[in-house]
């Protein structure tokens, strides 16, 4: 198992970081109930573990018990019919997906899940109903039209069935469906709190963390949880015992797009800017998100800015990034970016040095 | 076998009025129906206006009083955002419903001879799906009301609003805001001090379901004496200082210290939109900036607020937005130097 899996806190008595808010959350649901949540922060910061941790809390240790399935789901719309496939995990309390997985399709197959939920009510032995929990990751990828179908049905079925949404991006989630919840921020934890999970992590298996590398480690995380253990257990894995100046890997496509980022700082021209086409063009078919790899870059050629032209290429990073969510074929927006900065930055260059 | 979790109300859903007659703000709308339960006279309605103002409340109000429990569910047709409201249900279901003859009322209510179709969320129907309905609309105004709900008034084709009597739900005002909260204080044994109840009313803007959200939410986190700090906790409005904080930076001229400013309110999770509609206001209120200032920051600000909703990424737009505002504070001209 992952470390990341291994050390993940199980209650929400146990969290390292977040301390306040699963004891907010203890209170919440300490008669039993409780609102809608929105649960909405940076990627890595530990919102699925403090969902899970309150889902246990709930529930007790059956709420751990669950089962994944890939099962294809039938819709009625309409006169038409709608299959798709899509996986849950689900226990006797709960179900969680991923809506936006079924792309334009999003808004029947969560309506259709929430009025299962509402029909098959659980009961206890006196016959009062009880209700089960809906966890729906990545709410900020759900169609609008999927998010307005929720708006009244968080309402109507909102003695059935619990909606725990969980997004990074909370301005993505329209304005009525946030104001129908508890929306609880999940901020990415600060660089000591990293170093103490890390610390922890260590002692527990019996490793000798020389101060240096952790501090490294919790650098390159950008105050990610996740990417810093994942990082820790990759530099187990690379050598043992560590030693302070060990070299603490980005990943392979971070590399990647520093060189692009070389590529295009030392030569501007269309033949350079074939080159690194190909280039965005291997990253996009390994699945890096286009905004990500939009990101990344812009961080990168910043670094050799003056920061003259770091406000004329920030404003251009935030125009192409926008015109590629509008859009369908990401490689284009991420290669007009790439024209656009070399164009920009070759008049600066000359206008400089001449 | 794990407890069986009981679901207690929400107090949004124990606190919605159940006749038109308690709809708090909405004086208009309200007169008009109450007539209609005198009269049994209902036009075509079209009630628009923000969230949490009271406009799905008002339609099932009225549907309720005028037709009881009985006969609620053969005379009214409640459709909203979740059910399908293609071209093809207009045509069938909607039809079918509206072509429907209205049977005998029942003693106690007034049922009126005709059934109500309520579509609730109007404004996510298609044009198409809104064209479709005309015909039917017409076709059955003797046995038949319809009542559009919607927050864009913009959104309903101009034929369908032409036919209905408009009604706007204003945002609830501060006081109407304050009795409503304190009545629910008393039923559940809160203690609001005066600044929590203030606090409550501001960060709500004029949203009773938002209102009384924060006030279920904060007195399960925090029990039944709540301060102003503990709204502003369940609210997720971005504390004062953050957006000093980002302001003062960008009065610096400085880039790095501005793009550092927008790293940290990434990496603390405020939601962007939230940080513009701040700014906005912080902006609007300045004494220290010049109306040309206001001007090329607000700009650039409306164009952000739009890309976010198109699903741009945050990080992104946020350090653009802050960008210009700094070139607009030091009076830097906006065009591009190498452009
Ligand atoms: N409160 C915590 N205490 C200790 N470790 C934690 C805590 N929260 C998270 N972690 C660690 O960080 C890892 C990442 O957390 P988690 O999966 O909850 O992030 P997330 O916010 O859901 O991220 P994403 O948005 O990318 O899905 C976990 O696997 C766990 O090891
Ligand atoms: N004018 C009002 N008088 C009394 N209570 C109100 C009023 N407006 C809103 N509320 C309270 O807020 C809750 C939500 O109101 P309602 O569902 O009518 O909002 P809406 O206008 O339909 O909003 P949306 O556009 O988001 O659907 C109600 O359950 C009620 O508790
Ligand atoms: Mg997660
Ligand atoms: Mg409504």
């Amino acid at each position: 198992m992952l470390w990341v899996d291994k050390y993940r806190p199980r209650t929400l008595d146990k969290v390292m970081v977040h301390t306040e808010e699963a004891q907010r959350l203890k209170n919440l649901i300490a008669q039993g109930d409780c609102p809608h949540l929105l649960f909405y922060g940076p990627t890595g910061a530990g919102k699925k573990t403090l969902i899970m941790a309150l889902l246990r809390e709930m529930y007790g240790v059956s709420a751990e018990k669950v089962k994944v399935e890939n099962k294809p789901w039938k819709v009625e719309v309409g006169a038409r019919k709608i299959e798709l496939e899509l996986t849950t995990v689900s226990s006797n309390h709960h179900v969680e997906l991923n809506p936006s997985d079924a792309g334009f399709q999003d808004r029947y197959v969560v309506q259709l899940i929430i009025k299962e939920m509402a029909k098959n009510r659980p009961l206890d032995v006196v016959g009062n109903k009880g209700f089960k929990v809906l966890v729906l990751n990545e709410v900020d990828k759900l169609s609008k039209d999927a998010q307005h179908s929720l708006r009244r049905t968080m309402e109507k079925y909102s003695a059935a069935c619990r909606l725990v949404l969980c997004c990074n991006s909370a301005s993505k989630v329209i304005e009525a469906v946030r104001s129908r919840c508890l929306n609880i921020r999940i901020n990415a934890p600060s660089r000591d709190e990293i170093l103490d999970v890390l610390l922890f992590i260590a002692k527990k298996e019996n490793l000798v963390l020389p101060p240096e590398l952790a501090g490294r480690i919790v650098l390159q995380s950008n105050r990610n949880l996740r990417r810093a253990i994942l990082c820790l257990e990759a530099c187990r894995v690379q050598q043992y015992p560590f030693t302070k100046d060990q070299v603490v890997q980005t990943t392979d496509w971070e590399q990647f797009i520093t060189e692009i980022s070389n590529d295009i700082l030392n030569e501007q021209s269309p033949k350079r800017l074939f080159l690194v086409r190909g280039k965005l063009y291997e990253l996009l078919t390994n699945c890096i998100p286009p905004e990500l790899i939009l990101k990344r870059l812009l961080q990168e050629l910043m670094k050799k800015l003056d920061s003259e032209l770091k406000h004329e290429v920030c404003h251009w990073a935030a125009f192409y990034e926008h015109r590629l969510q509008l859009g369908q074929k990401a490689i284009f927006h991420l290669e007009a970016f790439v024209a656009k900065f070399m164009s920009i930055y070759k008049k600066f260059l000359i206008a400089t040095f001449g | 076998m794990a407890p069986l979790l009981r679901t207690t109300q929400q107090w949004v859903e124990k606190y919605r009025p159940r006749k038109v007659q308690d709809v708090a703000h909405q004086e208009e709308v309200v007169r008009t129906l109450v007539n209609t339960l005198e009269t049994g006279n209902l036009p075509h309605l079209l009630f628009y206006g923000p969230p949490g103002t009271g406009k799905t409340t008002t339609a099932l109000a009225i549907a309720h009083q005028l037709f009881g429990p009985e006969l609620y569910k053969s005379r009214v047709l409640e459709l909203n955002a979740s059910d399908d409201r293609g071209i093809s249900i207009v045509r069938t279901k909607i039809k079918d419903f509206a072509a429907v003859a209205v049977g005998s009322g029942i003693s106690g209510y007034p049922c009126p001879p005709f059934k109500i179709i309520i579509l609730d969320e109007a404004d996510s129907m298609t044009e198409d799906a809104q064209n479709a309905l005309r015909r039917t609309m017409e076709t059955y105004s003797k046995v038949t009301r319809f009542c559009f709900i919607c927050n864009y008034i913009s959104r309903i084709i101009e034929p369908l609003a032409s036919r209905c009597a408009k009604f706007r739900f204003k945002p609830l005002h501060e006081d109407i805001m304050l009795g409503r909260i304190q009545y629910i204080c008393q039923e559940e044994g809160l203690d609001l001090d005066q600044e929590a109840l203030s606090t409550l009313s501001r960060v709500s803007e004029g949203d009773l379901r938002r209102a009384i959200t924060y006030l279920q939410s904060a007195a399960r986190m925090y029990g039944s004496s709540i301060s102003s700090d503990n709204i502003i906790g369940v609210s997720g409005i971005v504390p004062d200082d953050v957006l000093k904080r980002l302001v003062q930076a960008c009065k610096s001229g400085e880039f790095d210290l501005a793009h550092t400013e927008v790293t940290e309110i990434i990496a603390e999770g405020h939601p962007v939109s939230q940080i513009f509609s701040q700014l906005f206001d912080y902006v609007i209120q300045s004494t220290e900036m010049s109306d040309e200032q206001k001007a090329r920051v607000c700009e650039r600000l409306a164009e952000a607020d739009k890309c976010l909703i198109d699903g741009a990424d945050e990080y992104l737009q946020l350090i653009d937005v802050a960008s210009n505002t700094m070139r607009a504070l030091s009076n830097v001209t906006q065009e591009c130097t190498y452009f």
